[in-house]
């Protein structure tokens, strides 16, 4: 399986999210640089966390504006699986591929410690190797992670089971402890906390590793297992 | 803006205005003497800001000359950006620390934002990917307006651009007490890691080579910043809030990726990054450093601002800027890598070899001066020391005897004392684990980064305890060094080297620069007998607010190697039925204690004695029994003895206790800050094993799974409290304390 991950200027979870996909799953994986990528020919997509544009107007609004965006869109179109996660979340929310958008934290200050996860849904893409309900270490580290989006949109979430993570105990007032959420076509999941933190013991959590395992054996079932 | 009005070189001399630039009637006769001929007013700004303390050292060059600098693992010593240890598989860790105390006193946002900015631009100017920082700080006591508003803010400041620049927050120590509420300290450590043959110097070498300028533009930002950080502050500082830089972190982090790239490219030569005194002293140095001489072209420098005059540009302190020396015709390469990150290289000048230091602006040379005499030969003074009478009085008191009936009471508002309590509420605020290779974030003894593909690991802390300083700096250098040692040793690491961060009052006072010296001479003793030479370091003097000094606060950071991941300790107690020890006897010594500030709300008479020879002795058997795979947990005792150690020990979410029983006076056995004192549980197991390595450790207890704290004394319990609640005492002490009204 070959992974993108998507290097934007001020990006710096980044290399995190390229070990994560090469070291710890073995897979391929290239860093690609906004400017330059050609998004054909890759099975899954990374936007990783960090300070795109550093974060200047709205966090993720200006990398949300560059020409990557379009291609993103294309691949999405396609069903290619696209994972962003904090930074890579919010751009997702401000080009639109996801619904809402993020307010600063309820206490206005940056956050960064581990939060335990719901798995709200494990029929994803990205999950179905957890259990539902399961609940997961995985770190949050963010000054903007606190989800908003009107009641419609929330009974639509609801409703086709978009909310794939949530907090255990709310710590940024993110609406209906929103951390994750999976677009209605299955295929894009935007979440806060960073799972690319959490691949190995060592790191103090391994229970992110399970979302890369799960990518990584849904697409084997898809283009392997079926060919 | 307004141009100042730039005075005759007759000018300068007869209305003194060097004086004002921080300048003595004898340097300015000395830069006459050096020029031949009146120095115009540029020139005598860039002395100014050269021989100023904070570029030149010329008051501590003296005493830093006494610290032992070399030994095997040293790659680099102090000279460059930062320093470097091996650490073997041809990669050096590099590290340094650096102060900026002055800025962010007035506008600490700010001042502290920049202070994490520049000393990871001298980590990343030697070629390293910088890979941790950690920081050292001190402020008042949490109960004014102005001391909450700037904790706050320097928190705020470190954050807000250590966690956009990526470099993960991984540690660091904070202390309060009165002496610092009009003076802050905030001193700013960054880790870095580096295959050895890629190491950069700054220098400007290869005669007609071309220096090129990257980054921000300059502006008016940062005049004077380096003679700002060299005296006093006074009620009139807040009018040098315009004094203090600027940050952008997102520059900085293009800045980094582009020179990591940079450093590969043949065409360069060297890099040095514009910290203190900006474009003065980076192109200045690396002139001097490579025996040639520089030539500026500033109508060429990037500017943000309209109508610049050659004394505001190269005395800014404008942030995200580096200067490169390029191979002659090989420009394009490194303009081209820049490119990528929309960043500008420019060329800006070219190395002569004159020796000489020339500016042109405009047409003009507007300034010619010998280089050396601005960088490497600015002048050193010998100031007069003095044994300070309180020092005299302090030896003289009898031993202090604290009064205490109530343990667990004690106990309890230890932990609630501001410099003891849990500094979640700010650790949390920084990203602590960017770069997916945090093992121990901040809440530890020391950090523990893990070195990625490699079986090894890298443990880091700053520590300092001001007080014993105060009280003996001589014994309390000793001990701040010993402290950082053994702080690395509990969680497994072999101590390497360390970085000094030198925070003092007013040198021209001889009581303090005779604290200078004794510090000094006692860190030096310490780092020599526990073999962890100083390979970088910072000096910041004139700490005074309103005529009053800090405490003397040599802060240390120190870098130590984990042989294997294996031997990564925590701090915490792990499991049930586990033994706990002390290692190394307790005596009743309370100066400068935690208890002594609760009990008489100041710090007197004689600072915990400490031997070198036995800390060292504990540190290698301690060290030698986590290898052999003997040690479940290790702390160190610090403030507020083994009763805190032994909370901490617990406070760690496992639901776990402890039954311990001590020995003699109770007071002394808990609460006791005597020196070269570890808390460590074991498996039982391992008894006669751990006991055959370790000789002065000495049992007390076992770890249970009752979540309680029970201390014995005899038949009596001195102790017996519910480890949840303690917990809260000393999570909730810091966040209480900001809420409550000033």
């Amino acid at each position: 399986m070959k992974f993108a991950v998507v290097v934007f200027p001020g990006s710096n979870c980044d290399r995190d999210m390229y070990y994560a996909a090469k070291d710890a799953l073995g897979e391929e994986a290239d860093l690609v640089w906004y400017q330059e990528a050609n998004l054909d020919g890759y099975d899954a997509i990374l936007i990783p966390g960090g300070f795109s544009y550093g974060d200047y107007l709205r966090s993720g609004a200006i990398a949300s504006t560059s020409d990557i965006v379009k291609q993103l869109r294309t691949q999405a179109e396609k069903g290619i699986p696209i994972l962003g996660v904090c930074n890579g979340f919010q751009i997702l929310l401000e080009s639109g591929l996801l619904p809402g958008a993020m307010l600063r934290n309820q206490n206005l200050k940056f956050m960064c410690h581990f939060e335990n996860l719901v798995v709200e849904n494990n029929d994803t893409l990205f999950t179905s190797k957890y259990q539902k309900g399961e609940v997961v270490s995985i770190p949050i580290a963010h000054h903007d992670g606190n989800y908003y989006c009107d009641e419609e949109t929330l009974a639509k979430l609801k409703e086709n089971n978009q909310i794939v993570f949530s907090y255990q105990n709310n710590p940024n007032g993110s609406v209906a402890d929103i951390a994750g959420i999976i677009n209605e076509q299955g295929n894009v999941l935007g979440m806060m906390p960073h799972p690319e933190r959490a691949v190995e013991a060592i790191l103090n959590s391994d229970d992110g590793f399970k979302l890369f395992q799960s990518m990584l054996e849904n697409w084997r079932e898809r283009y392997v297992a079926g060919a | 803006m307004l141009q100042a009005p730039e005075l005759s070189p007759e000018q300068v001399e007869q209305d003194k205005v060097y004086q004002e630039m921080g300048l003595t009637d004898k340097e300015y006769d000395m830069i006459k003497n050096i020029m031949g001929r009146r120095p115009n007013f540029t020139e005598i700004g860039i002395f100014s800001v050269m021989w100023s303390e904070h570029c030149s050292y010329k008051t501590s060059k003296p005493l830093l000359s006494k610290f032992p600098t070399e030994g095997p693992q040293v790659v680099q010593g102090p000279g460059e950006g930062a320093g470097v240890v091996n650490i073997g598989d041809g990669q050096g860790v590099v590290f340094k620390v650096e102060s900026h105390n002055h800025p962010s006193a007035v506008e600490p946002y700010q001042g502290a934002a920049t202070g994490v900015g520049g000393i990871i631009r001298d980590v990343f100017s030697m070629g390293a990917r910088p890979i941790a920082s950690l920081n050292s700080l001190r402020f008042g006591n949490l109960n004014t307006g102005r001391v909450k508003y700037l904790f706050d803010e320097v928190v705020h400041g470190i954050a807000g651009y250590g966690n956009c620049v990526g470099v993960p927050t991984v540690g660091g120590e904070v202390q309060f007490d009165d002496c610092y509420e009009g003076n802050p300290l905030v001193n700013a450590m960054c880790v870095g890691l580096i295959d050895t043959k890629d190491i950069q110097k700054g220098i400007a070498a290869g005669l007609g080579n071309t220096i090129m300028y990257v980054g921000s533009k300059t502006g008016r930002d940062g005049i004077h910043g380096a003679t700002f950080a060299s005296e006093d502050l006074s009620e009139d500082s807040e009018s040098k809030r315009s004094n203090v830089q600027v940050g952008d972190p997102f520059m900085e982090k293009l800045l980094i990726e582009a020179c990591l790239e940079v450093i590969h490219s043949d065409a360069l030569v060297g890099i040095q990054d514009m910290g203190a005194a900006g474009l003065t002293s980076s192109a200045s140095e690396m002139a001097s450093k490579a025996g040639m001489g520089m030539e500026m072209n500033l109508d060429l420098i990037p500017q943000r601002e309209e109508n610049m005059t050659a004394y505001e540009m190269m005395l800014s302190e404008s942030q995200e800027r580096m200067l490169l020396c390029v191979k002659k015709g090989e420009e394009q390469e490194i303009v081209d890598i820049f490119k990528k990150y929309d960043l500008e290289a420019v060329a800006v000048g070219e190395v002569t070899g004159d020796k000489m230091f020339r500016l042109l602006h405009k047409g003009d040379v507007v300034a010619d001066i010998p280089v050396d005499n601005l960088a490497e030969d600015a002048p050193i003074f010998h100031k007069e020391s003095k044994v300070p009478h309180i020092y005299e009085e302090y030896q003289k008191m009898p031993a202090y005897k604290p009064d205490v009936t109530d343990h667990a009471e004690t106990l309890k508002q230890l932990l609630q004392q501001p410099t003891i309590a849990s500094k979640e509420y700010i650790y949390d605020q920084y990203d602590s684990m960017v770069q997916a290779n945090t093992v121990f974030s901040p809440g530890s003894d020391a950090a523990v980064v893990r070195v990625r593909g490699y079986d090894k690991a890298i443990a880091m802390t700053t520590d300092c305890n001001s007080r014993y300083i105060h009280l003996d700096p001589e014994v309390g250098g000793k001990i701040a060094v010993a402290e950082a040692a053994r702080n690395i040793v509990a969680s497994g690491a072999k101590p390497l080297a360390l970085t000094d961060g030198l925070n003092f009052g007013n040198p021209d006072k001889p009581e303090n620069f005779w604290q200078m010296e004794k510090s000094v001479e006692g860190m030096s003793a310490a780092s020599l007998r526990l073999n962890t030479p100083v390979i970088s370091g910072n000096v910041s003097l004139y700490n005074e607010s309103n005529g009053q000094a800090i405490f003397p606060t040599p802060v240390v950071g120190m870098v130590g190697l984990h042989q294997s991941l294996s031997d990564i300790t925590p701090s915490h107690f792990q499991h049930e039925g586990d033994l706990v020890y002390v290692i190394g006897e307790t005596k009743a010594e309370f100066g400068g204690s935690e208890l002594q500030n609760l009990l008489e709300g100041k710090y007197f008479g004689k600072a915990p004695a400490i031997d070198l020879d036995t800390e060292a002795k504990r540190q290698e058997q301690l060290l030698d029994a986590i290898q052999a795979g003997l040690v479940s947990s290790a702390h160190d005792l610090a403030e507020g003895g083994l009763g805190v150690a032994v909370a901490e020990c617990l406070f760690n979410g496992k639901g776990l206790g402890a039954e311990l029983q001590v020995e003699g006076d109770v007071t002394s056995a808990l609460f006791s800050e005597s020196q070269s004192r570890f808390l460590v549980s074991i498996p039982e197991g391992k008894r006669q094993a751990f006991e055959a390595k370790v000789e002065d450790a000495r049992l007390l207890g076992t770890v249970t799974s009752s979540n309680r704290l029970v201390v014995r004394n005899g038949d009596k319990e001195a102790i017996t409290e519910d480890v949840e609640s303690l917990q809260q005492l000393w999570k909730g002490a810091i966040p209480c304390l900001l809420k409550s009204k000033a």
